[in-house]
């Protein structure tokens, strides 16, 4: 019946080819092309203005503004109301799932920036494990004869360095994104969550670089995965909980107090050191190792060992234990975040 | 609520003055934990409750207005006005203390160009994220892709870090991404002040593209000729509160107006804290009307204008250049004394703007004297401001003149050739 192209350049047009052209049913078809161009461009109003009915000798351009019945369309625009929010506050998860693809952006931003201009490039991702791996060989290994599970000491040390260093990363970077990311916070406006749940996320990739190094020392050493690798993702899963969990206290703690940047350095290798990284929780008795699990990072390394290498117990009360804790840290976190992030753009 | 885009009933914002300038350390909130039950108790039979009064601020206080769409709305008003503040809660950057606004459709604001460009990405890497950032959704930023860097004038530096653009074109492709993003309702804060005189036209150009489109535009600017341009409706915010809305011409005018600070005289009597150096220090600039004492200034008086400094060097070359700036910001034009050597001393230079040469309006004068004809050695802007009003009215127009000058030029009129009736008659009745 007719057909439009669209020409693109300073302002675009429909040109519209009508073949049995009649007043009477213009509206009609007016109505029907400001559906289709509001459908598939958004911008009808734009198009529209620039309506050349051809074929006829009619040349015609109808402003669209004076034909819409202004209640036409608004009903299907978005409202929002904007007013002070009080009391507890729902956590914003359909806002935050609209804005997924911001999410995906600021992580692809994290990740494409973290080693722009180095030499190494993504073998840093390695290089920190593996040195940490050989110091702790050296040291923790031979020197110090730490039993490790009758596990070769490299690879007990390492299979933990990987959710270590995934968590410190992750935790680091999660503090401070709301303060390194306060330019975008106080001009635009988007569910504040996404920033230290981007930092977090960003951390996988240097985890899946350096996981690769893990699969060829297995090989290596001749450890056969159990069933139990099938598990693996979840313990990935708690690992960032755990640092999502308290980076969001600690980001938004450091809006209020810059004390936290300070902090963290210190925070992150006093955990390490309550982790079981270097040595292995049986060195805890028995019955206290549920107490143990209060470190939620306990669970989650004991879980990667048991996971990857099998050879170890499977990690009972003192993962049940770090999944509370964890899930407490975390909703908690989600609350304080939100209750907070309203004060950020003034605060930070 | 059939053609509403935005609807502000008592909107307030308060800030508690201390609490943003500098952020809180750990320290002084457990100092300050110990240390309040102490002042509670030692306050509590003052009126701590006025105290609390002082400490607060009320960058905007029962703000509500209602824009329909498509409709272009200014803002204007001194700095620290609230004008910010409103465009922040506006667009959700920051809450309300108190009142609500509802907003119907997409908002997307140009509060501040190149929001989230990341120096080590590429211009192709940055169009992305600052799309996303400024809520665009992939599909749409890929198609309009070309555009953007076609508007933004970077062809052929799309897949170079944007740290090393100049700023002109970091500039240029900020705002063309922001100037691609569709939403219903856009707020403008400010960005025609970037980018060269060219690239600013076709900022201006797109965003009256975009009022014609039937978006709704909130536009923050001191640039009154653009303000004028461009909105069909003026807000004007003094300290928080709204002091006038109507048609864009009438506020502008009653803002221009209320503003204009008629200062004709500036006199430095302390040697030591007037404006100068070891070279030179201003003593006074006064405007002296050429009328009788009183009578306001109005278009057709003579103005002279008169600039003294001591200078300290004997025998510099020095002369003084004059800018004539009207309220729109607009240099409307520069003026130079003659240029000799000075002995040190008291110098005065005298410039006389002749009558029926400006058009009515406030003006202020910035001043540089330079040296040896090249060099400015000292600049003092504002240094005196004045208003001109209409004089008598000549003719039936009533309204107000537009031109940065008004002067009265030699025109000649004759008529060429009487009679000529017959002419226009066949003209007639051909048609």
């Amino acid at each position: 019946m007719l057909r439009h192209t669209r020409t693109s350049g300073s302002k675009s047009s429909i040109v519209i080819y009508f073949s049995n052209w009649s007043k009477r049913s213009a509206p009609a078809i007016l109505s029907w092309i400001r559906a289709d161009c509001s459908n598939t461009c958004n911008r009808g109003a734009a198009a529209l203005e620039h309506l050349y009915i051809s074929d006829m000798t009619v040349t015609e351009a109808t402003p669209l503004r004076a034909m819409t019945s202004p209640s036409a369309g608004q009903s299907a625009l978005p409202h929002t109301r904007i007013e002070p929010s009080k009391g507890w506050i729902s956590l914003g998860l359909k806002d935050l799932w609209q804005y997924r693809e911001l999410l995906f952006f600021l992580t692809w931003r994290d990740i494409k920036v973290r080693y722009q201009q180095t030499a190494l490039g993504v073998a840093w991702a390695v290089i920190q494990p593996l040195f940490t791996m050989l110091v702790f060989t050296l040291f923790f290994g031979r020197l110090a004869k730490v039993p490790s599970d009758g596990i070769p000491y490299p690879l007990f040390a390492y299979t933990a360095l990987l959710p270590w260093q995934l968590f410190a990363y992750a935790l680091a970077e999660s503090s401070n994104s709301v303060v390194s990311n306060q330019n975008l916070i106080t001009k635009v406006y988007f569910p504040r969550l996404v920033v230290p749940l981007a930092s977090v996320l960003a951390g996988l990739v240097d985890f899946a670089i350096a996981f690769v190094l893990l699969i060829g020392m297995m090989a290596w050493y001749q450890v056969r995965p159990t069933m139990a690798i099938l598990t693996l993702p979840f313990f990935v899963i708690l690992a960032i909980a755990t640092a999502l969990g308290v980076g969001l206290w600690l980001s938004a703690l450091n809006v209020l107090y810059r004390d936290v940047r300070y902090t963290l350095n210190f925070i992150v290798q006093f955990w390490l050191f309550a982790s079981p990284v270097a040595y292995s929780s049986t060195l805890v008795p028995a019955r206290w190792r549920p107490f143990y699990g209060l470190n939620p990072m306990a669970g989650v390394i004991e879980g990667f060992r048991w996971a990857l290498l099998g050879r170890t117990q499977a990690p009972g009360a003192m993962l049940w234990v770090s999944v509370v804790v964890v899930a407490a840290i975390l909703v908690g976190g989600l609350y304080y975040y939100r209750r907070m992030e309203k004060t950020f753009a003034d605060v930070v | 609520m059939t053609d509403v885009a935005i609807r502000c009933e008592g909107l307030a914002k308060r800030y508690r003055i201390g609490e943003r300038e500098s952020y809180r350390t750990l320290r002084d909130a457990i100092t300050n934990a110990f240390t309040s039950p102490h002042r509670l108790l030692s306050s509590a039979a003052r009126n701590s409750s006025n105290a609390r009064e002082d400490r607060n601020f009320w960058a905007l206080k029962d703000v509500s207005f209602e824009i329909k769409r498509g409709e272009v709305l200014g803002i204007i008003g001194r700095n620290g006005a609230g004008k910010s503040t409103l465009l922040k809660i506006l667009s959700r950057i920051t809450e309300p203390t108190c009142g609500y606004a509802d907003t119907w459709g997409r908002v997307g604001s140009l509060l501040e160009v190149g929001t989230g460009f990341h120096p080590e990405l590429t211009g192709r890497d940055n169009i992305f994220l600052n799309g996303a950032i400024l809520g665009m959704r992939r599909f749409e930023i890929a198609r309009k892709f070309d555009e953007i860097v076609a508007f933004a004038e970077v062809e052929r530096f799309i897949d170079t870090p944007v740290k090393r653009y100049s700023s002109g074109m970091y500039v240029r492709l900020a705002f063309a991404v922001a100037a691609h993003l569709e939403p219903e309702i856009l707020f403008v804060d400010e960005v025609l002040s970037v980018g060269d005189a060219a690239f600013q036209k076709k900022c201006l150009g797109k965003l009256g593209d975009v009022s014609r489109e039937g978006r709704t535009i909130i536009f923050v600017s001191h640039n009154m000729t653009a303000l004028q341009r461009l909105c069909t409706r003026v807000v004007w915010l003094d300290r928080g509160k709204v002091t006038d809305t109507g048609d864009a011409r009438t506020v502008i005018d009653h803002y221009l107006q209320t503003n204009a600070v008629a200062n004709l005289e500036s006199v430095w009597e302390d040697g030591l804290t007037a404006p100068g150096n070891e070279r030179v220090r201003l003593r006074s600039v006064r405007v002296l009307p050429q009328t009788n004492s009183g009578e306001p200034i109005t278009v057709h008086t003579p103005l002279r204008i008169e600039f003294s400094y001591f200078n300290f060097v004997p025998e510099t070359t020095l002369n003084v250049s004059m800018l004539l700036h009207n309220l729109e910001e607009v240099c409307v034009f520069v003026t130079a004394s003659d240029f000799a050597p000075r002995p040190a001393g008291l110098i005065r230079h005298t410039v006389e703007i002749p009558g029926d040469f400006l058009n009515a309006g406030s003006y202020y004068v910035n001043m540089i004297i330079v040296k040896d004809a090249s060099t400015g050695i000292l600049f003092q802007n504002n240094v005196v401001a004045f208003e001109v009003v209409e004089g008598e009215v000549v003719g039936n127009w009533y309204g107000k003149n537009p031109g940065a000058v008004r002067p009265r030029l030699n025109w000649r009129s004759e008529v060429i050739e009487a009679g000529g009736l017959e002419v226009s008659t066949a003209r007639e009745q051909n048609t």
